[in-house]
């Protein structure tokens, strides 16, 4: 798997329950390392036992972990290049959940190694939306509770009210379920496209 | 629908479709400006103001007349904003019919973008995604760019770490783990380096003498111990630029760079023989060696050889050597008459 998946899980590891907690897993797992260099790629079985190992430590579940790591994503300050690369895709959230078919062409573009799974938004009716999510490529880990923590988040940036409901798993792709109940529920976050020069 | 009606319908196509574009009428005043355009003037809007004077046309050279400005139509055109902050435009301009068209007869429309200087623009003028035509790659651009740098940015990270590792890696490679000096490898380097900075140098061939004796009489740790003080001492003997190279069981090669004065180096090795004949206590047990030196000055050569060198001093040493323990000599070419 990409060092940026592995290294989103480490710094989702630290930031959130401390150095010494992902020294633990580090050891444990008998990595050899203790940081992901963000630019290589490792083996997809290391990511598995992070991620499984991460749960046992936790004592949850993999899939609230995995959620848990797709909000952090967005919400977590040291990360704010990422919310803006998201933002770039819409002015809104309806805007935002139809770049998602794009997603994946985005990020190739910037980081070509890096493989996201396939990403296909369907409308059925106002304000209801279903997400496919398919398999992560090359890993056995579900990008769909991923997605469902950050399209939350990323619905508290844009300001609108969100219900989620991941509908399991068809023939190895994931189907999420988006009602918008209002767009603009909150103010949301700003999104200032010159910030990065300031 | 009247005329005026028309315009207006014709300006708001405009402004969907083009909104960084300007209406010019025939004197080459703004009558209409579409919104990401208004947005470069915050304080005055641009209408009512003749357009080169808000904007200087830098290419193709033209003169100030709209007629001249017309002329210029189809072509790419290259403009800077007269105010601060002197944002450069890219625009194209077409020229309207002198009557029966829609818009001003005799007038133009100039759409503009902001070509490479959109990063600068977006921030100058506080422009969001909205301000750019939905078909506008401009957004993109600036996604790419930012997305790029941050994955740059990781790169050059990573590159950091590996440079430092590699460092690492060859200080290892060139360094003796017994005695922490350096080892056989690093000679070449070394001396390479002081060929490429044509400073002079004396290279001194420096043998321990009686090391066998301790190594027999008191075994193999005793014989370390030896290597490693003998070791600390002719660091405490040399200067930090000088370099000692541990070259073989008890064998040193030392650099000195920039010596060049013969007293100074029998000086330096009369003081290294004597520091080394010093006593070194191992256990209970006290061990004695000497050492024997020999030097060659790059300075007595008319063109630097480092490989004669290493022979001229390895010939030197053996001269020392004859003539007993703890001696030291200098190259002379009158040694190779003997």
């Amino acid at each position: 798997m990409h060092g940026l998946i592995n290294r989103a899980v480490e710094r989702f590891a630290r930031d959130t329950y401390g150095r010494e907690m992902w020294r633990g897993i580090t050891q444990r797992l008998d990595l050899g390392f203790t940081e992901f260099e963000a630019m290589l790629t490792y083996d997809d079985k290391i990511t598995q036992d992070v991620l499984g190992e991460l749960a046992v430590s936790l004592n949850k579940p993999l899939t609230e972990v995995l959620e848990d790591i797709g909000t952090y994503l967005v919400s977590h300050p040291g990360l704010e290049a990422l919310r803006r690369l998201l933002r770039f895709g819409g002015t809104d959230f309806v805007e935002f959940l139809h770049s998602l078919n794009d997603l994946p062409g985005r990020v190739r573009l910037a980081v070509p190694e890096l493989a996201l799974p396939v990403l296909e938004l369907e409308d059925h009716a106002r304000d209801f939306y279903s997400l496919t999510v398919g398999p992560l490529p090359g890993g056995q880990v579900a990008f769909g509770p991923v997605m469902m923590g950050l399209l939350r988040a990323m619905a508290d940036d844009y300001g609108a009210l969100v219900f989620l409901e991941h509908k399991g798993r068809r023939a190895g792709h994931e189907i999420i379920e988006v009602r918008l109940l209002e767009t603009a529920f909150a103010s949301g976050r700003a999104f200032d496209l010159g910030a990065h020069l300031r | 629908m009247t005329e005026q009606g028309n315009e207006f319908a014709f300006y708001t196509v405009l402004d969907t479709l083009c909104p960084m574009h300007v209406v010019l009428n025939d004197t080459g005043h703004v009558v209409h400006a579409g919104p990401t355009f208004a947005k470069v003037f915050p304080d005055a809007p641009p209408q009512g103001r003749r357009f080169l004077e808000l904007l200087e046309l830098k290419r193709p050279k033209l003169g100030q007349s709209m007629a001249e400005l017309r002329r210029a139509a189809g072509g790419k055109l290259h403009f800077r904003l007269r105010a601060e902050p002197r944002t450069d435009f890219k625009g194209v301009l077409v020229a309207l019919p002198k009557a029966g068209g829609l818009g001003p007869g005799g007038g133009a429309i100039v759409n503009l973008s902001f070509g490479i200087s959109v990063m600068e623009a977006v921030r100058d003028f506080a422009l969001t995604s909205a301000d750019f035509a939905a078909t506008d790659l401009a957004i993109e651009m600036l996604y790419l760019i930012e997305a790029k740098s941050a994955a740059m940015e990781a790169s050059r990270k990573l590159n950091l770490r590996l440079q430092g590792a590699k460092i690492a890696a060859e200080e290892q490679a060139f360094t003796d783990t017994l005695t922490g000096l350096k080892n056989r490898r690093a000679l070449q380097p070394v001396l390479d380096r002081l060929m490429e900075s044509e400073r002079d140098f004396v290279l001194m061939n420096l043998d321990l003498d009686y090391f066998k004796s301790v190594n027999d009489r008191l075994g193999h740790a005793a014989g370390d111990h030896v290597l490693q003080r003998v070791a600390r001492r002719m660091v405490s003997e040399t200067r930090g630029e000088d370099t000692i190279i541990r070259t073989g069981g008890d064998e040193f090669v030392l650099i000195f760079a920039g010596l060049t004065d013969r007293h100074r180096v029998a000086e330096i090795a009369g003081r290294l023989i004597a520091r080394l004949e010093r006593p070194i206590a191992f256990g209970d047990e006290e061990c004695r060696v000497s050492a024997s030196i020999g030097a060659s000055l790059s300075r007595d050569y008319a063109r630097i050889d480092p490989e004669q060198m290493m022979k001229d001093a390895d010939l030197a040493l053996y001269a020392a050597k004859d003539q007993g323990r703890g001696r030291h000599v200098i190259y002379d070419p009158a040694l190779r008459m003997t």
